[in-house]
């Protein structure tokens, strides 16, 4: 079978301290994996790993079918989907200019960026400052660029803390989306509860090891 | 997604940026231009010695301040907006082309705002060629200047006291820059030739340029 993701034994380290440690994780196509852990867990390290943004120190594994320590992971990269902490915008850019940078910079039809503001509920608060915006529209606009990338790998880190109900619909219509055209999901929270009611299995993340619990 | 056209999107987001920010031209020109008037002041205000002083002094603020240019905190990605980056395709060495771009733009708008200022307070005597060389050397001046600080953002990307590091790192590689662009306006009032001072600045521009371009992947991933 083609895993979407699978890590072997993997152990990551920053700053000379161990973070993650022996992970073993296999993410198959349709799957939506929660990751739960307490705060310092390394919970964005394992999403960082996955996403081929952190380098394991150690172990083996393959993203999309790309090794994980190739040297060249740009196109792997492209079909990749994150939503992190914070979200990665201009602050002196509008919320549509933001969105057209990052559409132009992925190569995306620029025709596609009205329809997608309308989709996250954007279309007429487009013109406001990403600085002067909330954060929940900012999260609405990261939903809209991965609408448009369309990534076969979503990796959710914290994406609904602080959002209300509407918002929150998005990501889980977001992660729906991208089950539904073959991908894979894997979302990490400190919220179980969402996990357990969103993810078709879950395992929690303890001082860097991971242990199954659904 | 080309090359050139992401380079170019990262110079023009650049660009809306600063006009909206105005760090080059509101809050580094005004510091640069009272620096201007500090050194006459200092010197003791006599007239000739310090229209004789004018050009190295210009040059001298314009290494000191175009740092802080190129080095510019509106031109510093966060590591979310570098994540993206990377997670969108963009190419690194494409970031360094835009970053190049752009603050070439705004180093080379400095300086001639700088000179003008420098020439007003200073009062230089210059041959009349001064003009046309002063556009030259400022060009590559510019260049190479923000080629270097935006190598320098690269390798200190994301460490405490990134511009003080950085600052460090390019104060010492711009003093070819510093020679051949001071050397230039030397020339033309010894009725020298120039060109050696160009070639000087214009190989300097071109090693920083592959070197930039060379080490930007190597860089990006290095900090993974």
């Amino acid at each position: 079978m083609d895993f979407v993701a699978s890590l072997d034994d993997v152990g990551v380290s920053l700053g000379g301290h161990p973070v993650l440690r022996g992970i073993t994780l296999t993410v198959a196509p349709g799957d939506v994996v929660g990751i739960s852990g307490a705060n310092g867990s390394g919970k964005t390290t394992l999403i960082r790993t996955l996403a081929t943004l952190q380098r394991p120190d150690k172990g083996v594994g393959s993203i999309l079918g790309a090794d994980i320590e190739a040297n060249d992971l740009v196109d792997v990269r492209k079909r990749i989907g994150l939503i992190g902490h914070t979200p990665a915008l201009v602050p002196e850019l509008s919320l549509r200019e933001n969105l057209t940078h990052i559409a132009r910079l992925a190569g995306i039809n620029e025709d596609r960026i009205g329809p997608a503001l309308d989709v996250v509920g954007l279309d007429e608060v487009g013109s406001r400052r990403a600085e002067a915006a909330s954060f929940g529209m900012k999260r609405r606009i990261e939903v809209a660029h991965l609408l448009l990338r369309k990534p076969q790998l979503l990796l959710l880190d914290e994406a609904v803390s602080g959002l209300d109900s509407s918002a929150t619909e998005l990501i889980d219509a977001l992660v729906e989306n991208t089950i539904d055209r073959g991908g894979a999901a894997v979302m990490v929270s400190h919220d179980r509860d969402y996990l357990n009611a969103n993810c078709r299995r879950t395992m929690r993340l303890a001082t860097g090891h991971l242990e199954v619990t659904t | 997604m080309s090359f050139w056209s992401q380079a170019w999107e990262i110079a023009r987001v650049d660009l809306s940026v600063e006009r909206r920010v105005g760090e080059t031209m509101r809050v580094v020109l005004p510091f640069a231009v009272v620096s201007l008037i500090v050194f006459p002041v200092a010197l003791g205000l006599q007239v000739s010695f310090v229209a004789q002083i004018g050009p190295a002094v210009f040059w001298a603020l314009g290494v000191l301040f175009g740092m802080q240019v190129a080095l510019r905190q509106s031109a510093a990605d966060s590591p979310e907006r570098r994540d993206l980056q990377a997670l969108v395709g963009v190419d690194p060495a494409a970031r360094f082309v835009g970053r190049t771009i752009s603050g070439v733009v705004l180093t080379f708008a400095f300086l001639i705002a700088l000179f003008i200022a420098m020439v007003v307070l200073y009062g230089p005597s210059l041959p009349s060629a001064s003009v046309p060389a002063l556009l030259l050397s400022s060009s590559l001046f510019a260049v190479g200047l923000t080629e270097l600080g935006t190598l320098a953002g690269e390798v200190t990307t994301g460490l405490r006291n990134r511009n003080a590091l950085a600052s460090l790192i390019v104060a010492p590689l711009a003093l070819p820059l510093v020679i051949g662009a001071s050397q230039t306006l030397e020339a033309l009032v010894r009725d020298e030739s120039i060109l050696p001072w160009v070639l000087l600045m214009t190989a300097s521009g071109l090693a920083l340029a592959v070197a930039g371009v060379a080490l930007a992947r190597p860089l990006e991933e290095a900090a993974r």
